[in-house]
């Protein structure tokens, strides 16, 4: 059997049993696994893609998702865009990956920096992999960490680091349904793509434009039986009396610090269940699953003794390292991704009560809001644009839906003339302006909920803003 | 927290137009047009995604001046819209 490194998703993905019954959807697209390689023209244009480094820029996930089953093993580097990469990064994004071709589901814009290399728009239907006797080569996949101040973070991954053993995906359960809150274009919906592909299954995916009770609807007719999001997405799914129709037998939670309160919520919704929780990011990969039912973690998964994984908490932040790790980020002047023993920094500040630990937050006070990270520092600079604000300070604030919310607070630069400046009016003008402002530049994740606008922030001894971090 | 110098009744009815406001404030800035609001329609129907709900949550307890979320993360008893509402007139009660 030729080595894991050259059979390639797709080699990965057919030869079950019941392929013609095995299938990825979306809200408009069907298609089974056996139609995928029936497409000869699909393969061709996948074999035109050889060697290449490959911008994978889509609006549909579905594109996405057949784009890598027909483009691994064949391009030298798939580049997977986020629904929420800026435009204004797209020609940064392309130099430092050395994109040479792009494939898309749409048609670019005028002066589209995407223009400058080969444009290929096509639909779900114009894609499937190449066929059986072509060479396979170990592609570089690339993805973005969630949040990042300036130009995005590219990390670089393989097939192999992103699914991890093919035999621990397979044992668990051929025939499953899985279905993820979670985009695809990212590291915690890939991880279910990937999952349900080499894992003999089929896949529903979730779509921004349906409502949670739509989705849910969704997920019920396609009988999922995996089904996976960040406690945030729970949260809300489980507002909608949708979430009581559907009844996987594997439910899971990841990118968020999953409570107590979640954890018992999603068992005694699905009595029947696995309810899981996992530690995985974009960086680190996937460390572990905790399925029994607590919050935090077992003490003794810290141990460098493990075969695959080692894992040891350094000036309080939890570091890993294993095969599943990325291999480094992109570009010149990239930040060290592993430390010289090759442990990955998770910036994830673990404390330990008893026998168990548990997530306290993170190290650089970067703000998750529904799994999704938010650095202070880029909201900050977007506010401090403006010309009449002096400093502004940019934190989270516990959220009962999303775990947090991002919240400002700003200090104006003294008016040069009278105390009229200061009414209420221009205070809300100046309110209405910042919020112009990041709505322009910033995800709306990003965005601030409330503007507090104060006579003076606190700044520390050292001449920084006290940030109030534990 | 009591809304000051409001009698109960009329604060119930300035919360519940203050909530259809600010749900409709929130949904236009998504870029979305929310079909009316009964007091039976499931909350979760609207096709407000969980971060618009956060903002609402949290804007709401900013301009009620309320914490109606203390003890956080229970929100289940929050299915339909008239929960919503009633869960805020209860906090400002």
């Amino acid at each position: 059997m030729p080595p894991h490194s050259r059979r390639s998703l797709w080699d990965l993905t057919r030869g079950s049993e019941d392929d013609r019954q095995r299938f990825i959807a979306d809200t408009a697209v069907h298609t089974s696994i056996e139609a995928l390689a029936a497409r000869p023209n699909a393969a061709e244009l996948s074999a035109s893609f050889r060697d290449q480094s490959i911008l994978l820029s889509t609006n549909e996930q579905i594109t996405a998702a057949l784009a890598l089953i027909a483009l691994d093993g064949v391009a030298q580097r798939i580049v997977l865009c986020p629904p929420d990469l800026a435009a204004v990064h797209i020609r940064y994004v392309m130099e430092t990956a050395e994109v040479s071709a792009v494939l898309s589901d749409h048609a670019p814009d005028a002066a589209d920096p995407r223009t400058a290399v080969r444009y290929v728009t096509c639909g779900p239907d114009d894609l499937g992999p190449i066929t059986a006797n072509e060479k396979r080569v170990a592609t570089e996949w690339v993805l973005f960490t969630s949040g990042t101040t300036g130009a995005p973070k590219m990390v670089a991954h393989t097939l192999d680091t992103l699914a991890g053993p093919v035999e621990r995906i397979r044992a668990l359960g051929a025939g499953a349904v899985w279905s993820t809150y979670y985009d695809i274009r990212r590291y915690g919906g890939l991880q279910i793509l990937l999952r349900a592909l080499i894992g003999g299954g089929s896949i529903v995916l979730s779509s921004p434009r349906e409502s949670p009770a739509e989705y849910l609807a969704r997920v019920a007719a396609h009988h999922v039986t995996h089904i996976t999001g960040t406690p945030s997405h729970w949260r809300r799914a489980l507002m909608s009396p949708s979430a009581r129709d559907i009844s996987p037998r594997y439910a899971r939670m990841s990118g968020e610090i999953a409570d107590q309160a979640i954890i018992d919520k999603l068992r005694a919704c699905y009595p029947q269940a696995t309810v899981a929780h996992a530690f995985a990011s974009t960086e680190a990969g996937l460390a572990f699953d905790v399925d029994d039912g607590k919050a935090g973690f077992p003490a003794n998964l810290i141990t460098e003794n493990g075969t695959a994984i080692a894992i040891r908490v350094q000036d309080g932040s939890m570091r890993i390292r294993s095969n599943r790790t990325a291999l480094r980020y992109l570009g010149e002047n990239a930040p060290i991704l592993q430390d010289p023993e090759g442990f990955v920094d998770t910036g994830d500040i673990i404390e330990r009560r008893g026998d168990r630990c548990y997530f306290a937050g993170r190290k650089e006070g970067i703000i998750n809001v529904g799994g999704l990270k938010v650095h202070p520092e880029e909201v900050e600079a977007v506010i401090n644009r403006h010309p009449e604000v002096q400093m502004s300070l940019v934190k989270g604030r516990a959220n009962p839906i999303t775990g947090a919310i991002v919240v400002a607070e700003v200090v104006r630069k003294p008016p040069p003339g009278d105390d009229a400046e200061s009414s209420a009016e221009c205070v809300e003008k100046l309110r209405t302006e910042i919020l112009a402002l990041c709505r322009d530049a910033l995800a709306a994740y990003k965005v601030p909920v409330n503007i507090r606008v104060l006579s003076a922030l606190n700044v520390g001894a050292s001449g920084k803003l006290a940030r109030g971090r534990a | 927290m009591k809304a000051q110098n409001a009698s109960a009744q009329e604060t119930t009815g300035t919360i519940r137009v203050t909530i259809i406001k600010m749900i409709e404030q929130v949904a236009e800035e998504q870029g979305k047009t929310l079909p009316s609001l009964s007091d039976d329609a499931p909350l979760a129907g609207s096709h407000l995604d969980s971060l618009r709900i956060a903002i609402i949550v949290a804007r709401l307890d900013d301009q009620l001046n309320l914490d109606s979320f203390t003890g956080a993360n229970d929100i289940m008893p929050l299915i339909t819209f008239g929960d919503f509402i009633r869960l805020h007139e209860n906090a400002a009660a």
